[in-house]
């Protein structure tokens, strides 16, 4: 069951189209996005092509995933046994309410009020810092570009990248307005910026007794929990406090160490375009007088296993997070991440969601139709999820369970009625033919009646012509016989 | 060899002159073609706005139409990767024909074993590769291999050749303002080549893009790759 509250829908989240709109007619965001996306496209298919056996790697992640989601209970059970022998705690959380509850009740067993964070898709999935306020306790995000997104009352446009949207002079504005210790000469020459959010970042550090963290790999195998990053604010939280407590949503389980070779070239090539990433966490459990004393795992359902049942839709949860199809998509490129009305922008946003939230909602029931099926993104996919194939998918329940369009419905019908026979599409095209004097008196059509006006706002039609292929081969025998004729009229 | 044409319902009902120009194309390379007059649609449309069962009527009606045929031919890459890719999940028993549909470009350089097909089409001409004939299809290198041999041809390379034009079927109108602004960019694209040309190996999308460029008054023409293979000094396109 895909309960109600399984991934927050941003507020009054409209459909994709509506909410691209916008967007799109903000030429200087198109232009910020254009240009980042192009440039990390660039490097990235640099790094991917530094090594020959790449599409090895490839099929091999997308193997492992495939194995782990197929025995997932399995290595989910190894996963849990392991995880408390080396002295953690494993939770079950069904959906997000559950999970937020488990991890606002371990924070105020520890008495404090506020936790620093590394950033985690999973966590942002299921809102948990907006329930933990609820609570009393105040979340604070420490990956820069976080901070960026938390401190400017924002939403994160992407899943690397989450300030993508912002340019240095608005995070300038937003520092002085929102950061307390920001310096009030700030420039926002670059430097300067990240020093203040340095120093801004290390008085919560040392402060901190309560950390959250997600997870990007768990080895089933020892209980070992793995985070990547780039900036080694991660590594402080996943250190420095107290208790330590991890979400992961279910799917994210490798069986061994020796499986994170693979992923350990995958991820940081496909998202960062780094050989490797500057940061690696691994932690087992807890031990004395390191790290964390107390350390507890979350593990997510939330609609995964609903996912798992559908056969198509399932190599979603080969997912790993490295936004490589965010930074080819050239709707996302346009249409920006906040647009698609949840954590997970772009393609991979488009078949998650929908699947995770179900596809009740406006926005849900658009992502599926968010794509122009271009490839691109299977193309860069580094575990192969086929998200053209995916979306085509989802499309067709979008028509069986999503909101009605009776127009459109209406028109595929009877587009369908008439091509389903050649004696009904010959009568078709006589009609089109006649009408070319009357709706393309210049051989273009300049604006067409209904929905079609959405072709016709910025792009001609092409005009019928006098005679369809079929009536002319009729005609001439296949150009055989009397080819002139119609030319003479 | 018994070769079928199947011209696709848009080609046929809006852009007759390719399936001529394919007629008449391998009619010169000493091939005859036929045209079954049962073919309809590939279903592309219906399956891509996620209406599969009716989807599922034209994989069916393709595949009683075609099925007696050695070779089916076919000027979109588009509907030629539904057939390949898609025909056999719909229906499996399609998979032996799904096998022998081939696109154009592929039917000239892999069926036929040509290249030079005699051409000539004295134009500045810049070629866009379709999605689906990249991704899908994976046509490679095979149209520019048949336009450099055109005599009298200026072929020049279009910047981000591989960007998608934002055609995506009813992705066009579904999602038109982003659709539009893909279209916008290829559109500068193809007028910084200076191209009097632009072709394809489908016409959908240039029909997209034809329609961005006659809008904005852009002197560029859209032409079907068939129509210029198939274009010579007696028969210009």
């Amino acid at each position: 069951m895909t309960s109600q509250n399984a991934m927050p829908t941003y507020l009054g989240m409209p459909s994709f189209p509506d909410a691209a709109r916008e967007a799109v007619a903000d030429a200087r965001l198109r232009g910020n996005l254009a240009h980042a996306t192009g440039t990390i496209r660039e490097r990235r298919a640099a790094a991917v092509a530094e090594l020959d056996d790449w599409e090895a790697l490839r099929e091999s992640g997308k193997q492992l995933k495939d194995h782990v989601l197929a025995n997932l209970g399995h290595y989910l059970r190894r996963l849990e046994e392991k995880v408390t022998e080396a002295g953690g705690t494993v939770h079950w959380a069904r959906d997000a309410a559950e999970a937020n509850r488990i991890v606002a009740d371990l924070v105020k067993a520890t008495g404090e009020t506020e936790v620093v964070k590394v950033k985690s898709m999973a966590t942002q999935e299921i809102g948990l810092n907006e329930a933990l306020a609820e609570e009393g306790i105040a979340a604070y995000e420490t990956d820069l570009a976080e901070l960026i997104v938390q401190l400017g009352h924002d939403r994160p446009s992407h899943i690397l990248v989450p300030a993508i949207h912002r340019n240095r002079s608005d995070i300038r504005d937003i520092f002085r307005k929102e950061m307390p210790d920001a310096p009030a000469d700030l420039t926002d020459a670059p430097a300067d910026l990240a020093e203040a959010a340095r120093r801004h970042l290390r008085a919560k550090f040392l402060s901190a007794k309560v950390a959250v963290s997600g997870v990007n790999f768990a080895v089933a195998d020892t209980g070992t929990l793995v985070v990547l990053e780039s900036e080694g604010n991660g590594r402080m939280c996943l250190t420095l406090p107290e208790t330590l407590i991890s979400v992961m949503g279910v799917e994210k389980i490798v069986p061994t160490m020796r499986d994170l070779e693979v992923f350990l070239q995958l991820l940081p090539r496909s998202s960062t375009a780094e050989r490797m990433n500057p940061y690696t966490s691994a932690w087992t459990g807890v031990h004395p007088g390191d790290g964390p004393r107390d350390f507890h795992l979350v593990l997510l359902d939330n609609g995964r296993t609903d996912t798992l049942a559908d056969e198509v839709g399932r190599q979603a949860l080969r997912c790993i997070r490295c936004s490589a199809c965010l930074n080819v998509c050239p709707v996302y490129e346009r249409a920006g991440g906040h647009a698609y009305g949840s954590p997970y922008p772009g393609p991979i946003g488009a078949i998650l969601s929908p699947q995770i939230r179900g596809i009740g909602s406006d926005v849900d029931a658009s992502l599926p139709y968010a794509s122009s099926l271009c490839g691109a993104c299977f193309e860069a996919c580094p575990v192969a999820i086929d998200i053209p194939e995916v979306l085509v998918h989802l499309r067709a329940r979008a028509v069986e369970d999503g909101p009605r369009h009776p127009v459109e419905r209406a028109a595929m019908t009877a587009a369908g009625w008439t091509l389903r026979s050649p004696a009904r599409l010959a009568l078709a095209q006589r009609a089109a033919s006649a009408s070319r004097r009357i709706v393309a008196p210049r051989g273009r059509i300049r604006r067409l009646p209904g929905p079609l006006n959405a072709w016709t706002e910025t792009r001609d039609a092409p005009a019928p012509p006098k005679e369809s292929f079929r009536a002319w081969w009729a005609r001439t025998d296949g150009g055989r016989t009397d080819e002139r004729t119609e030319e003479g009229q | 060899m018994k070769v079928a044409l199947f011209l696709t319902c848009v080609n046929d009902t809006m852009y007759p002159e390719t399936g001529k120009a394919m007629v008449r194309l391998l009619r010169r390379l000493g091939h005859d073609v036929e045209f079954p007059a049962g073919q309809t649609c590939c279903g592309q449309m219906h399956l891509n706005t996620g209406y599969r069962t009716q989807a599922k009527h034209l994989v069916k009606g393709f595949a009683e139409t075609f099925d007696g045929y050695d070779a089916v031919v076919t000027p979109s890459a588009s509907c030629a990767a539904m057939i390949r890719d898609w025909h056999p999940r719909l229906a499996p028993r399609t998979a032996g024909l799904a096998s022998r549909v081939h696109e154009l470009t592929e039917f000239l350089v892999d069926v036929l074993g040509v290249t030079d097909v005699g051409a000539y089409y004295p134009h500045r001409v810049t070629y866009h590769p379709t999605c689906h004939s990249l991704r899908m299809l994976h046509v490679g290198d095979r149209p520019l291999r048949l336009l450099k041999e055109v005599r009298g041809i200026d072929l020049v390379d279009l910047p981000d050749a591989t960007q998608c034009c934002g055609f995506g079927g009813t992705f066009a109108l579904k999602n038109a303002e982003v659709s539009a602004a893909m279209c916008a960019d290829k559109v500068t694209a193809v007028r910084e080549t200076g191209a009097e040309t632009l072709c394809a190996a489908d016409n959908s999308c240039l029909m997209h893009i034809g329609g961005a460029l006659t809008r904005t008054r852009a002197g560029v023409r859209t032409v079907h790759l068939a129509e210029i293979l198939a274009s010579t000094e007696e028969e210009p396109a």
